[in-house]
């Protein structure tokens, strides 16, 4: 019907488009050879980075061939890993990276949808600001150094505070029984949870700016008070905050060091969230500079592969669902 | 007329109150987070740092020992990767702005965007197979590529973004003096959107410098000064990962000495970007 | 002389419900205390003021209008008599506004049982991304004001029958409101404002966005409601408020110049100002 703000109308859009296309119609028109070398030279660079993504996937598939061969689909739910042997099964590792992952998500998401509503709904201007800031800040924290204060500071927390409680009061359940030891999935999870959160905040923020004013003032007029007004932008944004998560999701998927100095590096499959695990990233990290024949190799770079093909999957639904909700309102330069 | 009645109006008034206090919470919980990791890293890492520390190279346990080639090694491929990175991800994004609109521009859109979202330890798995397997070594250029790859899909964005910001009436204005097009980009655009390109650089160095993965299996790590590109080059990151997995007590504060180092460049970086972008708008 | 060459060029436009209004004119002037009072009224947007010692009374049940040029703060008066400013940053309110005769601006203030009370329909319709039904039950809803699902229902029948609506969705209440035209999402909103049965209805420009047969169904529809509701109605159509109003009150950069009832604002009104205004010779 009415065009939203920030988006041109229709005319000036086609406008734009057509001066963009007769742009190009008189650069063959001008015969300016600057120009057409110019054109060349974008265009060789733009072929360039699709020939290495298309590249990426060939090489990693080509060197998965060897593990592929021996294993076939089997090496997806083969649950032995066992180098010695020459048997090699991802399983341990998908599961690893599926469930601390999930905790990642179940503790970030609360957490981040909090900290975007209180910045973007209840916070005043000038307190927002800096605290919106220091959030953001939190991503730019390299993951080596969480994997540093994850082992020195989060690992003994979780060993002497967190953990214990939890197998006192819940320890009927599988999941919290085994042995404490502060290194493990659980752990893992709660340091992907501290590295997705600024990711899904800052996007369910600019979700939640682009929901218009005159919807908050329709639940306004009609004696919301300040939460249930906020309820109505959040089913607006509804779609653009569950692509906020599954983008979390595919960076908590892909993350490497901070899991791999927390998580115990064990290629097992417990039910219990204290014992040691494996994902996907850490293992490559850890045993790929140390494989020795050429079927180890490919199993690592099969699994590589794997990974690669996860978080495509996931992260295009991610900006499907993300773009749905935003639509042009500019996010700016976030390096995602 | 019918009014809610008390009870009802104040357990709507108690869910409002509560629920702000837990979104408060929430953000407060998430900066106490970041004031905790920065208050420890600056805590266990300023014992252990000094002039010698930042000059050193790595020593066997009980010998001290530092991370001068760390560092050296961490510009060098940061530099490398700039160079390699830079100039092709901002090329990529004048290729998108100024014509990207058909179908192969959304196609390079599309993949460039994908390769946003690789994990950066597949990236490193990937310069693995393609330089280091047939080089038979670890480099310093290898490590360079990876980075670059890194780089190159935030650069092109940002570019991409910028320069469409750009008013057309900034473009015709040159064209209509006759200059040809890439004079006009080149010439009046690309100055036209360079702070908001060279913030976009900024990130994605702010970004790289952080890198562990990529590294570990491309530039592998050293205990030296290097000069050569085609050998292994030591780095901040991996060597405090190294430190961290080690059993010694020793090395576990040369890494927190590294992390500060490592955090003060980052943190350098990211308020310089942010100063920028707030003087902007 | 002026009075009789207004009258002239307003001759044309004031039709049937005219009648109507001098009729119930007399029965209003018996309901003796104003709904509501506002006194010596200023407001800021930070250092700018935009309203300037605004004393008005508005009787119950019956159509205010309150027409002037564009800026005049004619929109930013009717917010204020629901508070909706409050959720502008920087903005301050000097005077009273006594409703029922309490003054909304005392500190105190139940500001969300006011916009209970006080209800809005805005320029632009907003109805929310739910189905016609959740919209019309969502003001019922969270102000619980029903106990049982068929009381609930009940209330949203009526209101959209109120609106005049029911028959055209009836049979679609679970469908999105998206889906409606301009016109009926209008009156949807309507609807909504009147489920929580409020005691007035502010109204800023609501037909302003709709083709003329949805105005006219609109204009119909204010007509009608004035029965129950106090309506105030900010238009800057000046026919549509001889049309429907009952009382005029004209701004004029931040002042209320006059207040009167309609026909004598729009034949013979006191103030040149006014006269300007109507004969079309500024804004």
């Amino acid at each position: 019907m009415n065009p939203q703000p920030n988006t041109p109308t229709p005319a000036a859009e086609y406008g734009a488009l057509a001066r963009r296309r007769s742009f190009r119609r008189s650069l063959s028109a001008t015969g300016s050879t600057g120009d057409a070398v110019f054109r060349v030279l974008l265009l060789s660079v733009a072929l360039l980075i699709l020939l290495i993504v298309s590249s990426m996937v060939v090489a990693m598939a080509h060197n998965s061939m060897p593990s592929i061969r021996e294993f076939g689909f089997s090496f997806l739910w083969g649950s032995n890993w066992d180098p010695v042997k020459g048997e090699f099964g991802a399983l341990p590792f998908i599961y690893g990276t599926i469930v601390s992952s999930l905790i990642a998500l179940v503790i970030a998401v609360p957490l981040s949808l909090g900290v975007a509503i209180f910045l973007v709904e209840q916070a005043p201007a000038r307190l927002a600001r800096p605290i919106a800031f220091l959030v953001e800040l939190l991503a730019a924290i390299p993951s080596v150094v969480y994997g540093l204060w994850g082992i020195f500071v989060l690992a003994p927390v979780m060993r002497e505070w967190v953990e214990p409680p939890l197998q006192r009061s819940l320890g009927f359940l599988p999941l919290f029984q085994g042995t404490i030891t502060g290194i493990g999935l659980f752990t893992g999870g709660v340091i992907l949870a501290i590295m997705i959160t600024p990711i899904i905040s800052a996007v369910v923020r600019d979700v939640l700016a682009a929901v218009p004013v005159s919807q908050r003032e329709a639940a306004l007029a009609l004696g919301a008070t300040k939460w249930e007004t906020t309820r109505v932008v959040l089913a607006n944004a509804a779609s653009g905050i569950a692509g906020a998560i599954i983008l979390g999701l595919g960076r908590a998927i892909g993350e490497t060091m901070a899991v791999t100095m927390v998580i115990g590096n064990r290629p097992q499959i417990s039910a219990s969230l204290f014992e040691p695990s494996y994902t996907i990233a850490s293992v490559i990290a850890n045993e790929f500079t140390e494989a020795t024949g050429d079927l180890y190799l490919s199993a690592l770079v099969e699994i590589g592969l794997i990974l690669f093909l996860v978080t495509f999957i996931v992260n295009g639904i991610a900006k499907l669902l993300v773009w749905s909700v935003t639509r042009g309102t500019s996010g700016t330069a976030r390096a995602t | 007329m019918q009014a809610s009645t008390p009870r009802r109006r104040n357990s709507r008034r108690t869910v409002n109150a509560v629920m702000t206090t837990l979104t408060a919470a929430c953000a407060f919980f998430a900066v106490s987070i970041l004031v905790v990791i920065l208050g420890y890293i600056a805590m266990r890492g300023l014992t252990s740092i000094n002039l010698q520390f930042l000059i050193d190279t790595p020593k066997p346990v009980g010998e001290g020992g530092g991370i001068g080639n760390a560092i050296v090694g961490s510009l060098v491929l940061l530099a490398l990767g700039s160079v390699i990175g830079l100039p092709l991800g901002i090329a990529a994004g004048i290729y998108l702005a100024e014509f990207g609109d058909g179908w192969f521009g959304k196609t390079v859109r599309f993949v460039t965007d994908t390769l946003t979202g690789v994990p950066s330890i597949v990236i490193g798995v990937f310069v693995y197979t393609i330089i280091v397997l047939p080089q038979k070594q670890f480099s310093t250029w290898a490590g360079g590529v990876a980075l670059a790859l890194i780089m190159i899909p935030i650069v092109t964005r940002t570019t991409e973004e910028m320069i469409r910001l750009v008013p057309t009436s900034l473009r015709e204005g040159a064209l209509a003096l006759g200059a040809p097009q890439w004079r006009v980009t080149l010439g009046v655009v690309l100055p036209a959107a360079s702070t908001g390109i060279a913030t976009g650089c900024m990130l994605a160095i702010a970004r790289v410098s952080g890198e562990t993965a990529p590294l570990l299996f491309t530039a592998f790590g050293s205990r030296f000064y290097n000069y050569y590109l085609d050998e292994p080059m030591a780095s901040l990151t991996v060597q405090i990962y190294n430190y961290a997995i080690s059993p010694y007590d020793e090395w576990h504060a040369l890494a927190w000495a590294a992390t500060l180092v490592l955090m003060t460049l980052i943190l350098v970086i990211n308020i310089t970007v942010r100063i920028f972008t707030r003087k902007k708008f | 002389m002026a009075a009789s060459t207004t009258q002239a060029a307003m001759k044309v436009t004031i039709e049937t419900p005219k009648t109507e209004r001098a009729a119930t004119g007399s029965a209003d002037e018996s309901q003796a205390a104003a709904k509501i009072t506002v006194s010596g009224l200023n407001f800021y947007y930070g250092p700018v003021q935009a309203l300037s010692h605004i004393s008005l009374d508005i009787p119950g049940r019956m159509v205010m209008a309150f027409i002037g040029p564009s800026g005049c703060g004619k929109s930013t008066f009717l917010r204020t008599l629901n508070r909706m400013n409050d959720t502008i940053p920087g903005t301050r309110v000097e005077g009273s506004v006594i409703i029922d005769g309490q003054d909304i601006y005392a500190p105190n203030t139940d500001v969300v049982s006011l916009r209970r009370r006080v209800g809005m329909v805005f320029q632009k319709s907003n109805p929310f991304p739910k189905s016609i039904f959740d919209n019309v039950a969502y003001g019922i809803r969270i102000n619980r004001l029903t106990g049982s699902k068929s009381e609930l229902e009940g209330r949203v029948e009526e209101a959209l029958k109120d609106a005049a609506l029911w028959p055209e969705v009836k049979d679609r209440l679970k469908s999105s409101a998206l889906g409606l035209s301009g016109g009926q999402q209008q009156r949807l909103c309507i609807a909504r404002a009147l489920a929580v049965k409020p005691e007035v209805v502010l109204m800023d420009e609501p037909a302003s966005a709709l083709d003329p047969i949805a105005t006219q169904k609109i204009e119909e529809l204010v007509v009608e409601l004035k029965k129950q509701y106090t309506i105030v109605i900010v238009t800057h159509n000046m026919q549509q408020a001889a049309r429907v109003s009952d009382q005029t009150a004209f701004f004029w950069l931040g002042k209320l110049i006059e207040v009167n009832a309609t026909e004598k604002i729009f034949t013979a009104p006191n103030e040149k100002l006014t006269e300007d205004y109507i004969t079309g010779r500024f804004g």
